[in-house]
């Protein structure tokens, strides 16, 4: 005897339509049929649920792309919140750590947000679209947490991640193929200024911004209307030397540019199975952004107790490290003997000829000592490690400052 | 007459475990067991010609891999093969699945809630934050809290510690999640009934408490602990059927020198003198012992096969108050054809994973109401699994066999003993409901075993039918279980011991109880313990 059914028939068929997903492990973004064609390599990841490259053709040329003419990189599958009402400022404010009734309409900015322990929940960037319309853009998942803290706030969270494609033009070109695809006035943003722009009947949303530490810019567009963004951009662009390019490229921009990304050079309090693999800002280099005068936000009393009570206890840095062998999660020693820390990022810099890491270790190490340390690298080698002690210095990131990033109105390269 | 070193009561998996370990460790080993077969609760039967039936025990996660790899179990013939999630059916239709890939689990939960869609994370968080700190314990004696022996003191100082590094939040939440239930833990990240159901039938399961039942939420827990070769919280099937897993102890046991005997049921335990001297059997046989290790159940084992003054008091008084009620029934089908699932996609994963049918948490809790009125369910939980789907050599070619775990039945119905009309009753229940949901699938049955409370205790011996040897509760865990005074694997009787699942860590086809009564005869015999691995570590 089964009883009546309590709950509504699924409602049209949509719930049940999409039952077919089983069948897409890796399902592909909007701009998937330009990126397969131009995926000589077949050589893919898996960013956050999606097929993603990780190099199209060649990982290295790729990223020289980036650094001389204009690389395009599908960002669709980043997670992506729409929060929209009169209480949108109001509410951010009290979830993310920097001050955000300083943010105007037009503009973004790089923040973070923290549990109620002060743990870093993930970074990411928060884009105002109008004074009461913002998108934020993350790593992980959020939804839960967004919408419980939205308690009493007159705001409304959506998940957009599908609904809106994304894509990353960057590099000495970007402002001058965005110009001559027919974005006029697109050289007028400075560094994190957005604007919207006509496409196809749609609009699309093109900010200053970018992960490479060059002159780029972030474009996003319904998710309709994204092949047509594609071709645009790569139509107007081949003049100037555009390419598409898959991660791995980008990785190497972004570590020069001395950023860092959510579990992979930290862990999100979310993931972390093991208690102390949470962080707080100022753990991971994200303390600027903590502005303990604004207000309440989730986590003010944990982090400005750890700050009081010197409870902090790592301390994410940048290294400069001997020879030219990348030290990828090579182990941080002092003395050449004390284990102190993790490289979790490493890369010979083509642009700064330096050999560059990003580095979490335990304070003091990092913080008030930072003599005399060497990192351990183990370099296999035809099945043999070749196991080099290096020195290490820590220097301050970004690891290459580029004029052209922030020059306004941007060069043509 | 010669006297054996050892002599095991019941060749379940914790007695053959108990079993191998002593005969390795030298001693002179005697499994006797009552039924033709060994086995227990770990069985795989022909009851019908071409078809093996796991008509116990059904699925495999919890056993041990140190005793796996210690008793060389993979070279007697056991393999356990992971499945692929599952579903539950809902009634409008439409199914919430299980899968493995977690993109393809966020996208499948979207399709009811984008929100508990994006909870999944924090609730398998601290899930397994919960469970890596049962684990290290599941293979250790819980430790006697009123000793004053250092290895007691030792254990429960281990215990604290691993308790005082536990951050403030999870202390909390430890606490909370050793006294919940499971609704109002699940409540604490999800909102949508199906989702809660789907997740609630882990906290319910072999236990006589409905899912609003505080306690329930460990219960969960205890199904989450384990793992299949390292992939933690995954279920699998043990190829050839669970008795695959008692069919390579017993042959570990023998290629090691032990003696089993079959159809030799015991009467009681022969005790001179407040010490265990052997048993007797059914037909009045006396087999000589210097040590006796039940596998039966605690009640059994001291209210059927030990008289009752060689018993303290209080003793007997805490084993008759012994939480053991019988709450599940088993259905084993055989088919002549795979069930289809209009709902269900042909190309689904989900044949090849459990199934479920019960979509919301107060259709589950209803299901309980029925059992305290003492009847069993009207509209039942079922756990149904066709393991035939990634396991060949249980059925013919094309044909299946069904293994559907029923939830809930009373040990009595109606306070009177269950009938054969009762379990036809029982049964019919179960039938009807999957043919709800699989139009002709009455027309592929080629034959049924139906097992009531009453069959599981008459054939399997587990008192009551309880699949635990007694509930997972707080009050009745780690150095409570199965009493206070008696977590050790020893009894008030000398030279007799505990193995069952009866006592820590509890049930589930774990072997963990067999293997840690092993460590304290030998213990008590100052022989070594080298040829036992010790738990593998949780890092």
């Amino acid at each position: 005897m089964i009883p009546q059914s309590a709950e509504a028939a699924p409602q049209g068929n949509s719930r049940a339509a999409a039952q077919s997903h089983f069948r897409t492990l890796r399902p592909g973004t909007p701009f998937q049929p330009r990126i397969d064609a131009l995926a000589l390599k077949n050589d893919w990841y898996d960013w956050a649920g999606y097929r993603a490259p990780h190099s199209l053709w060649d990982e290295e040329l790729e990223y020289f792309a980036i650094r001389s003419q204009a690389a395009l990189f599908d960002i669709s599958p980043m997670t992506k919140y729409r929060i929209e009402g009169p209480d949108a400022e109001a509410y951010l404010d009290r979830v993310t750590l920097r001050d955000v009734t300083r943010l105007k309409p037009g503009r973004v900015h790089y923040t973070a947000w923290c549990d109620d322990e002060g743990f870093v929940l993930d970074d990411g960037t928060l884009f105002r679209l109008s004074p009461t319309r913002f998108r934020l853009c993350s790593q992980e998942r959020h939804l839960p947490w967004l919408l419980d803290s939205a308690f009493r706030f007159d705001v409304t969270v959506e998940e957009e991640t599908e609904a809106i494609a994304g894509l990353a033009l960057q590099g000495p070109t970007s402002s001058a193929i965005l110009r001559d695809a027919g974005f006029a006035g697109v050289e007028r943003l400075k560094v994190f200024d957005l604007a919207a722009f006509d496409h196809d009947g749609a609009s699309v949303v093109i900010s200053r911004t970018g992960f490479t530490g060059d002159l780029g810019y972030e474009l996003f567009v319904p998710a309709g209307k994204a092949l047509g963004l594609w071709d645009r951009l790569m139509v107007a662009g081949a003049p100037r030397g555009i390419r598409a390019i898959g991660y791995t490229a980008l990785n190497r921009a972004r570590l020069e540019a001395g950023l860092i990304v959510a579990n992979a050079d930290f862990t999100t309090s979310e993931h972390a199975i093991r208690a102390d693999r949470t962080r707080m800002p100022d753990e991971i280099g994200l303390g600027f952004m903590v502005d303990p005068e604004k207000g309440n936000f989730n986590g003010r009393r944990a982090i400005l107790e750890a700050r009081a009570g010197r409870k902090l206890r790592h301390v994410l840095v940048g290294l400069e490290i001997e020879g030219n062998i990348p030290a990828e999660h090579a182990i941080v020693y002092h003395k050449k003997s004390q284990e102190v820390g993790l490289v979790s990022a490493a890369m010979w810099s083509p642009m700064a000829k330096r050999n560059i890491a990003i580095a979490s270790l335990a304070r003091p190490y990092g913080d008030t000592i930072v003599d005399d340390l060497w990192v351990e690298i183990y370099a296999m080698r035809e099945l043999q490690y070749q196991k080099l002690m290096k020195r290490a210095k820590v220097v301050p990131r970004p690891f290459i400052k580029l004029d052209r990033r922030t020059a306004s109105p941007p060069a043509d390269f | 007459m010669k006297a054996w070193d050892a002599i095991v009561i019941g060749g379940g998996h914790n007695g053959l475990v108990n079993a191998c370990y002593l005969q390795r460790a030298g001693l002179d080993v005697l499994v006797v067991e009552k039924n033709e077969w060994v086995g227990g609760a770990a069985t795989s039967r022909e009851l019908t010609p071409g078809f093996l039936y796991s008509n116990c025990s059904y699925v495999c996660s919890l056993f041990r891999p140190e005793i796996m790899r210690d008793l060389e179990l993979p070279r007697f013939g056991l393999q356990v093969i992971s499945y692929e999630g599952g579903a539950v059916f809902t009634r409008d239709g439409d199914y919430l699945a299980n899968y493995r890939d977690h993109h393809a689990h966020r996208r499948e939960f979207a399709r009811f809630s984008r929100r508990d869609a994006e909870a999944y994370d924090r609730y398998s968080r601290d899930v397994t934050r919960q469970c890596r700190f049962i684990q290290p314990l599941l293979m250790r004696t819980a430790p006697d809290p009123t000793s004053f022996r250092p290895r007691d003191l030792g254990e429960l100082l281990y215990l604290g510690r691993k308790f005082a590094g536990l951050s403030a939040e999870e202390m909390a939440l430890t606490l909370r999640f050793w006294t919940m239930s499971i609704s109002d833990f699940l409540d604490e990240y999800f909102e949508t009934d199906v989702i809660k159901a789907n997740f609630a039938l882990s906290g319910i399961i072999g236990t006589a408490l409905g899912p609003m039942s505080p306690g329930t939420a460990y219960v969960l827990l205890h199904h989450y602990m384990g793992e299949v070769d390292g992939s933690v919280g995954a279920w699998g099937y043990a190829r050839g059927g669970m008795g695959a897993v008692t069919r390579a102890l017993a042959a570990s046991f023998r290629a090691s020198g032990g003696t089993i005997r079959t159809g030799a049921e015991v009467d009681h335990v022969l005790v001179r003198n407040g010490k265990a001297r052997g048993v007797v059997l059914a037909g009045g046989e006396e087999i000589p012992g210097k040590l006796v290790v039940s596998n039966a159940d605690v009640k059994r084992t001291f209210l059927k096969l030990v008289e009752e003054k060689e018993l303290p008091d209080i003793f007997l008084r805490r084993v008759r108050n012994f939480k053991i009620r019988g709450s599940s029934g088993k259905v084993n089908i055989a088919l002549d054809s795979l069930p289809e699932f209009p709902a269900l996609p042909k190309d689904s994963p989900v044949y090849r994973g459990d199934m479920h049918f019960t979509d919301s948490m107060e259709r589950m809790e209803r299901a309980y109401d029925d059992w305290k009125a003492g009847r069993w369910s009207a509209d039942p939980f079922l756990d149904m699994v066709i393991p035939t789907t990634l396991d060949p050599t249980m059925a013919p070619p094309g044909k299946h066999f069904m293994s559907c775990f029923v939830q809930y039945a009373p040990p009595k119905v109606n306070g009177r003993d269950w009938t054969d009309a009762d379990r036809d009753g029982f049964a019919e229940s179960v039938i009807s409901q999957i043919a709800e949901y699989s139009p002709g699938f009455r027309d592929r049955i080629v034959h049924m075993e139906v097992r009531t409370p009453r069959e599981l205790e008459a054939e399997v011996g587990l008192t009551e039918g309880n699949i635990f040897q007694g509930e997972l509760t707080f009050d009745q865990l780690l150095f409570n279980r199965p009493v206070p005074g008696y977590a050790q694997y020893r009894s008030p009787v000398g030279g007799l011991y505990m193995c069952g699942s009866s006592t820590h860590p509890g049930g589930g086809v774990m072997g963990a109880p067999g293997r840690n009564a092993a460590v304290e005869i030998l213990r008590d015999l100052a022989k070594s313990t080298s040829h036992m691995s010790p738990a593998h570590d949780v890092i």
